[in-house]
């Protein structure tokens, strides 16, 4: 995919804007017009469909009380712009510390996930080694059982993990395809550099952490990125585990707010005074929820063909 | 300094000659090499193996000790499906497993006595087979589309477009929906705006299956078709000249040529998705439960969340978790045995 993004077929000397249509090859037919237009608007209505509803809940999250109310509601064309739903957020209060509860999960569980899926990855990427055949035998067969519901819970449970910010990560911490994808990528790294290294009198964290990890920089922030993904976005976990409400993370408190159309706790000054619309605040915390990602995102996308190896799964 | 110069095979060197984009790191040519591998460590005691590897294992046993103590101790704890389990008998809830009486197949006996159990199953399979149909062939369909689409930056913007929603939290997905079909949605608010009767999907429990459908679409369609333009991207662009020179037109060169490119990914991919039938969106349905009803909602997931961490009737969940996880295995390996008489490689080789 990468390939075919970066370098077009027939790439000509003069590089042409990247908006423009590579040189068609001779055999190929002209496309019809009807086919062309045909194309345009598949591609224009799935775009429509993904865009259209993040259109309205950002814009209505930027709109004054009296902009909701004229519009009866969702607003699709912005009159004037108003960050005041997002101040009244980050003012304090139920939001803003759920917003840090997530960001911390998400940058420490991460960080946790990386550590020990790179450490376990690379230790099983040096075929031959001992142990190294019975250590993916134990990661592959979880992929074909889960161990329920139930028992997990009454496991997290009985560790004494409920009502910790532990039982929202350690359960969910590695996650076998990602180490798989990652022991791949490892193996595919050159073996003459790691052998020179190794006779330059490097030992194994050495060449790991110098050679091997800085060659896998794409494959690396393709995997932290759903790492991160899974931390920001999860609250099932939360729900079960947690029984404290000023420990939610904020997918939790968006069920209360958003779905659930609760009123927030610690901040309803405004709503009161009748300057500022629930729904304008409940469209901010759904933006603040799906911000981040939208913006990561994007930048790794050129590699998500190498977290997303199918030949991973044979081991 | 704690590694060691024994090499570990001759073979490792040719093993790790390949490169990053090799979509099969356990190739035949892999496997045989791994065996002579083995081979020949054998020759060396365990004793100097162990002393030469010991840095690679100790980085390996984090992520070991985790995957054992949550995913395999809790396999034992199934056991409570044949209990009268009771967690107030010990002060830890795990360790009063041990304690409490069993009761053979009492819990199962009930469960299959329970009509909410077999609505369950209905419900799972009808989703399934909605899933299935009308979900399954979309990634196909987008990552054609995507394919011929030739302008570079043109296509770079539309895959993001289309990756994004796979990276929105289910809470976000199933609120982003409120927003166009609920009670309060935006097509509800325009049809009152004309003087008709707002209407709200996300409530009614007749089309429920089609908007869990529809919004599993909407979040990972997009994301679907990434292992189709991997597969397609792999086509030799002499194939399509060939064909071309011997007079296929567009359609015809499609039929021949990309269709059966895409065969082996479609089988994968199909036997996958029936391995795992009995998932069919757990937190999806969980976060709509309140809203349109256990009826139209319970799925065999949900059913066992309801039982066990809702009404904290644990040995009785169990067992149903226990049914869906053996009735699960049954179905990955089914599903394998196909992909392998048809002549596919399925999830793992033979």
């Amino acid at each position: 995919m990468t390939a075919v993004i970066d370098q077009p077929a027939n790439k000509p000397a003069d590089k042409p804007s990247r908006w423009a249509a590579p040189p068609r090859p001779p055999w190929e037919e002209e496309p019809s017009k009807p086919g062309l237009a045909g194309k345009g608007l598949a591609l224009t209505l799935a775009a429509f469909a993904i865009l259209f509803p993040l259109w309205i809940v950002i814009v209505t999250s930027l709109q004054s009380r009296k902009t909701i109310d004229a519009a009866g509601g969702l607003v699709v064309i912005p009159k004037s712009i108003t960050f005041v739903a997002y101040k009244e957020l980050l003012t304090g209060g139920q939001v803003q510390r759920a917003a840090m509860v997530s960001l911390g999960v998400t940058l420490i569980g991460t960080l946790f996930s990386m550590a020990v899926s790179v450490l376990c990855a690379y230790g099983l990427s040096r075929v031959g080694s001992t142990g190294h055949r019975w250590f993916l035998m134990l990661l592959l067969a979880t992929m074909f059982f889960g161990a329920g519901l139930i028992p997990t819970y009454l496991l997290v449970q009985g560790l004494g993990l409920t009502d910790t910010y532990l039982a929202l990560i350690l359960p969910s911490a590695v996650s076998v395809f990602n180490i798989l994808v990652l022991r791949s990528f490892f193996m595919g790294i050159s073996p003459e550099l790691i052998d020179s290294a190794r006779i330059d009198g490097a030992g194994d964290w050495r060449i790991l952490w110098k050679i091997v990890m800085p060659l896998s920089r794409a494959v690396l922030a393709v995997i932290s990125l759903f790492y991160a993904v899974g931390y920001w976005s999860a609250w099932f976990n939360a729900s079960i585990y947690l029984t404290d409400q000023d420990m939610m993370p904020l997918q939790n408190v968006m069920i209360q707010l958003v779905q659930k159309q609760e009123r927030p706790v610690g901040l309803a000054t405004q709503i009161n005074t009748g300057q500022l619309s629930p729904l304008a605040i409940q469209m901010a915390v759904m933006v603040m929820a799906l911000l981040p990602v939208a913006i990561l995102s994007p930048f790794v996308q050129r590699h998500f063909k190498k977290g997303m190896l199918t030949g991973a799964v044979k081991g | 300094v704690s590694h060691s110069t024994v090499p570990r095979s001759r073979s490792e060197a040719k093993t790790r000659k390949k490169t990053p984009g090799e979509d099969s790191p356990g190739g035949a040519a892999a496997k045989a090499a791994g065996k002579r591998a083995g081979k020949r460590a054998g020759k060396l005691s365990f004793r100097i193996r162990f002393r030469r590897d010991r840095t690679l294992i100790l980085m390996t046993l984090p992520a070991i000790a985790l995957i054992l103590v949550f995913n395999y101790i809790p396999v034992l704890g199934n056991v409570v499906a044949f209990q009268d389990y009771d967690p107030y008998l010990s002060d830890n809830g795990f360790v009063a497993m041990f304690e409490s009486p069993w009761v053979g197949f009492e819990n199962f006996q009930r469960i299959f006595e329970d009509s909410a159990f077999w609505h369950a199953l209905q419900n799972t399979f009808v989703l399934f087979s909605l899933q299935l149909v009308l979900y399954f062939p979309i990634p196909i369909l987008l990552a054609l589309l995507i394919n011929s689409v030739v302008r570079p930056r043109v296509r770079a913007v539309a895959q993001a477009i289309m990756y994004l929603p796979h990276f929105f939290s289910w809470v976000l997905v199933v609120t982003v929906f409120q927003q166009i079909f609920g009670g309060a949605g935006i097509i509800a608010q325009t049809l009152r705006q004309h003087g008709h009767k707002g209407i709200d999907l996300m409530t009614d429990p007749g089309i429920f299956k089609f908007l869990v459908t529809a919004e599993g679409v909407w979040k990972d369609a997009g994301w679907g078709i990434i292992v189709f333009l991997a597969a397609l991207s792999s086509v030799s662009n002499d194939l399509y000249e060939a064909a071309a020179m011997d007079g296929a037109g567009r359609w015809r060169r499609m039929w021949h040529i990309t269709l059966p490119a895409l065969r082996p990914v479609i089988a994968l991919l199909l036997v996958l998705r029936v391995g795992d039938a009995l998932t069919v969106g757990f937190e999806q349905l969980l976060l709509q439960r309140d809203s349109v009803g256990p009826g139209a909602s319970d799925v065999l997931d949900t059913y066992v969340w309801w039982n066990g961490i809702r009404n904290q009737d644990f040995g009785y969940a169990a067992a149903a978790g226990l049914i869906k996880g053996i009735v699960g295995l049954g179905l990955v390996l089914t599903a394998n045995k196909v992909a392998h008489l048809m002549g596919e490689q399925g999830v793992y080789k033979k």
